[in-house]
């Protein structure tokens, strides 16, 4: 029962670093029990390893107070300090909006100026410019005694753009709203101005804002329960003093004009921290990661590269349901010990209204050191990637796409009813946009154990299968090759990944191809991996950014112009679209998924070669690999294979592939220049997984299985069988330090 | 659109057979059309213990609104896929469907 879960603080540490958990009884539990393990196996089904997890005697371990905690979802702009309002001789607060959810059927906050809290009377004052339920631009004005609200009764368009002003006459006792189409091509909607008396003396509100704490607020309402976040694009956001006369498209630059606050989005694109161009010190803090370096209301598709002209990319895309840090305390932090092993841990946590949770983290030996001759590493970006998936129960194509019914455990249905635990880069926002990021700041539910055999517990089965043939290892993640690179993996013979390394920075690729010319030896155990490019951000630690582009299978394709990532700018995307195709360095590539049933590889001519005798030691002519194992054989889900034109090296044995998979195999997109008939697997026979080996110059190797179910049948018969042979044989070979020829 | 043929009692005991993985064109054509009906309405599976039982319910409108059980409950995946063809195959020919009609097994 998901009556409790938690998270630590970032996905890896070293022996002597520090770890915070943060926990949450969700199921309103006084209390909870913290039990550090060593994870073996996360694979509990019936014809599986069993759940294996070592208890380790940490010095957290124990009984500890419950409580419930509290998430602000939803991406806004906070000012840091006071903002005192200039009432003297009234003053307009404008914005360029470009909603993208405006019938949603709640109200929306564009730009707000308020109190932080209400008063013990429950008084909270403010001012709000935003879009009333009906998506019609309105404003409200509550100095704690009344309220007026004001609407243009026109709803605005999703996917245009408007300006939207309001003037607050602090002296005539007035407010002009005003809603002006900033697309006269398309102009279906007139533009309206909103004319109201005010009843009350606007001048009584400024004392209050300066005492009471009073900020401003882009995207969002200061009240947690009840944010009112807007969905959409906003650009060019200020307070001037004084009422404007709009004669253009966006406001006023005009030195004469006094600004009281004024944020340009075009500048430190991938930064947290805004400052106020007004010289008014209105810096601001940009919360729970919305998506930067969007198309603003000028962009005519002059640049598809925000770069080159960052003035068209002054936008900011806000989303009800972004998630940066769901910012819970922390219950407790364990340093830990010198000597803990480099590892896969969880924390197990429990509590007596059968609450159970098992928060995972990685062990990295001491920085500088290996331990063992052979690095497993761990995929925490791709395991960021899908990160609390709604993905498969929001699109009822996946059904014919999965060729089984869609499934919702209890993860998916507790996640399925809290938005609050975030998105994965598999979906789209409320608004239909797709996600960009994922953090590591929050439970995610689908990177446990005893959950489906994907990702984090499909790998698992790999890290069993080295306690089964007692091969030691020490665990290494992407996080730390990214911020280490070379120096991570420069110690270790061979280094083995998981069972889907689907996504890769660019430092990271560097360091593989790096060890690879230095004669390093690489065990590629998965299928669809080193695909998708990811970008980090210092400012935003422990969160990944994607921007997908025009090709690749994919949940949705991100609007023209928006395919280079905010945070250092790379264009986004496939490797394959970025002359790094994983064929170059791997062999193969990824070519075919399909999720209704697993088959298994046949030998071919290559794999009699002398090259690749110590492969198939003992292993006969005619042995189906790996017809056999939890999914049903080891070639399935997602499948990789070799392709000259994209890389794969002439010198590369092509070994095996596997054969009879179903017609939900269908060739990938980018396999594609246009449909035709004869894309599956019955038909077409580019729809397989080959395993690959090759030697590289400096007498390194690799060897590929392109399938991401190679692991699942690792463990079949007690480890005895020909999937766990072959991977046992080229291991062997692998960490003999004897340079391949 | 592909319309399916209601006399095609051999696709049926097909796919009573063999249920996942790969099936004949013909029978893959059914599939295909009763796996891509629309988000609202669209059965999916509950299941509230880690292997099972499985609750079968159908889609809101849109993805925040709740699902609806159906009220049928099964032991096993198999079984699910078997009502739910049914009710689709019902839903799509206008004819039910009952075990004593199919072919003998091969």
């Amino acid at each position: 029962m998901l009556n409790i879960t938690g998270y630590t603080d970032r996905p890896s540490a070293r022996p002597g670093e520090r770890l915070d958990f943060k926990v949450s009884c969700e199921g309103g539990a006084q209390s909870f029990n913290a039990r550090i393990v060593r994870l073996i196996c996360g694979d509990d089904g019936p014809d599986s390893p069993g759940y294996k997890a070592q208890p380790i005697d940490a010095r957290v371990n124990g009984n500890y107070p419950g409580r419930k905690q509290a998430t602000d979802i939803g991406s806004y702009v906070v000012t840091k300090v006071p903002a005192e309002m200039p009432l003297a001789g009234g003053f307009t607060l404008v914005a360029l909006v470009m909603p993208t959810a405006p019938a949603k059927e709640a109200k929306q906050t564009v730009l707000a100026w308020q109190e932080a809290v209400a008063d013990a009377s429950g008084r909270q004052r403010g001012l709000v410019l935003g879009l009333d339920r009906s998506g019609a631009a309105a404003a409200e004005l509550n100095d704690g005694d009344g309220r007026i609200a004001i609407s243009s009764e026109t709803p605005l368009l999703a996917g245009r753009w408007y300006r939207l002003s309001l003037f607050v006459d602090a002296q005539g006792g007035r407010l002009v709203l005003c809603q002006t189409a900033l697309e006269p091509a398309f102009g279906e909607i007139a533009d309206r101005l909103v004319e109201a008396e005010v009843e009350f003396d606007l001048r009584d509100l400024a004392g209050a804002y300066v005492s009471a704490a009073a900020s401003v607020t882009l995207a969002a309402d200061r009240r947690r329960q009840s944010s009112l976040h807007f969905d959409g694009k906003i650009e060019a956001p200020a307070i001037f003093e004084g009422e404007l006369d709009f004669t253009a498209i966006g406001y006023p630059t005009s030195k004469k004009v006094n600004r009281y606050l004024s944020w340009d989005f075009s500048r430190d694109m991938g930064g947290r921290e805004l400052r106020d161009l007004s010289g008014h010190g209105h810096d601001a803090e940009i919360v729970n990661l919305p998506t930067r370096a969007v198309t603003g209301a000028h962009w005519r598709g002059e640049t598809l590269n925000w770069r080159e002209r960052p003035d068209l990319y002054g936008a900011i895309h806000f989303h009800c349901d972004d998630l940066y840090d769901m910012g819970w305390e922390t219950d407790f932090s364990w340093a830990l010990p010198a000597n803990l092993p480099s590892g896969v841990y969880g924390c197990e946590l429990t509590t007596t209204d059968g609450g159970e949770d098992v928060v995972p983290f990685f062990v990295l030996p001491p920085k500088g050191k290996a331990t063992a001759s052979l690095a497993f590493l761990a995929s925490t970006y791709t395991y960021l990637a899908y990160a609390n998936s709604h993905h498969g129960y929001e699109d009822a194509l996946s059904e014919v796409c999965y060729g089984s019914l869609l499934e919702l455990g209890p993860a998916e249905q507790f996640l399925k009813d809290r938005r609050d635990y975030g998105v994965s880069l598999y979906d789209r926002h409320r608004d239909g946009s797709g996600a960009c990021h994922s953090s590591w700041h929050r439970p995610i539910l689908n990177t446990r154990p005893k959950r489906a055999i994907w990702n984090f517990n499909a790998d698992l089965h790999i890290i069993d299968w080295l306690h089964g043939i007692g091969q030691p290892y020490d665990v290494i993640t992407d996080d730390r090759l990214h911020e280490e690179g070379y120096d991570l993996l420069k110690n270790y013979h061979c280094v083995m990944t998981g069972t889907h390394p689907e996504y890769h920075s660019t430092a990271m690729l560097d360091a593989f191809e790096t060890y690879q010319q230095k004669a390093g030896r690489i065990i590629y155990t998965g299928g669809n991996g080193f695909y998708w490019r990811i970008a980090t951000h210092a400012d935003w630690p422990g969160a990944i950014e994607l921007r997908r582009g025009e090709a690749g299978t994919r949940c949705y394709e991100l609007p023209p112009g928006e395919r280079f990532h905010a945070w250092g700018g790379e264009f986004g995307g496939l490797w394959r679209s970025q002359g790094r195709a994983p064929q170059k360095m791997l062999g193969v590539g990824f070519v075919t998924e399909g999720f209704d049933a697993s088959s298994y590889y046949v030998r071919l001519a290559d794999s009699f070669d002398p090259r690749a005798r110590f492969i198939f030691s003992g292993i006969g002519d005619d042995e189906r690999i790996g017809d056999f194992g939890i999914l049903g054989g080891a070639a399935g889900l997602e499948l990789d294979a070799s392709d000259p034109e994209l890389g794969t090296p002439r010198h590369a044995l092509i070994l095996a592939r596997s054969v009879e998979h179903s017609n939900t195999f269908l060739l990938t997109p980018e396999e594609l220049l246009a449909g035709f008939p004869g894309l599956d697997a019955i038909e077409s026979d580019r729809c397989r997984a080959e395993l690959v080996f090759f030697e590289t110059r400096s007498g390194g190797a690799v060897f590929a299985t392109g399938s991401i179910a190679w692991a699942s049948a690792l463990a079949h018969n007690h480890y005895d069988n020909n999937v766990s042979r072959l991977t046992r044989n080229v291991l062997k070979r692998f960490l003999d330090p004897e340079p391949f020829a | 659109m592909y319309e399916i043929d209601p006399t095609r009692l051999d696709l049926v005991a097909e796919f009573r057979r063999k249920p996942f993985g790969r099936h004949s064109a013909e029978l893959q054509r059914i599939l295909n059309r009763m796996r891509s009906e629309p988000f609202e309405g669209h059965y999916v599976l509950l299941r509230d213990g880690r292997f099972g039982p499985w609750r079968l319910a159908q889609l809101g409108r849109r993805p925040q609104d709740p699902v609806t059980p159906t009220g049928h409950v099964f032991a096993s995946k198999l079984e699910a896929e078997w009502e739910v063809f049914k009710l689709r195959w019902q839903r799509l020919t206008g004819q039910e469907l009952r075990d004593r009609d199919l072919p003998p097994e091969p």
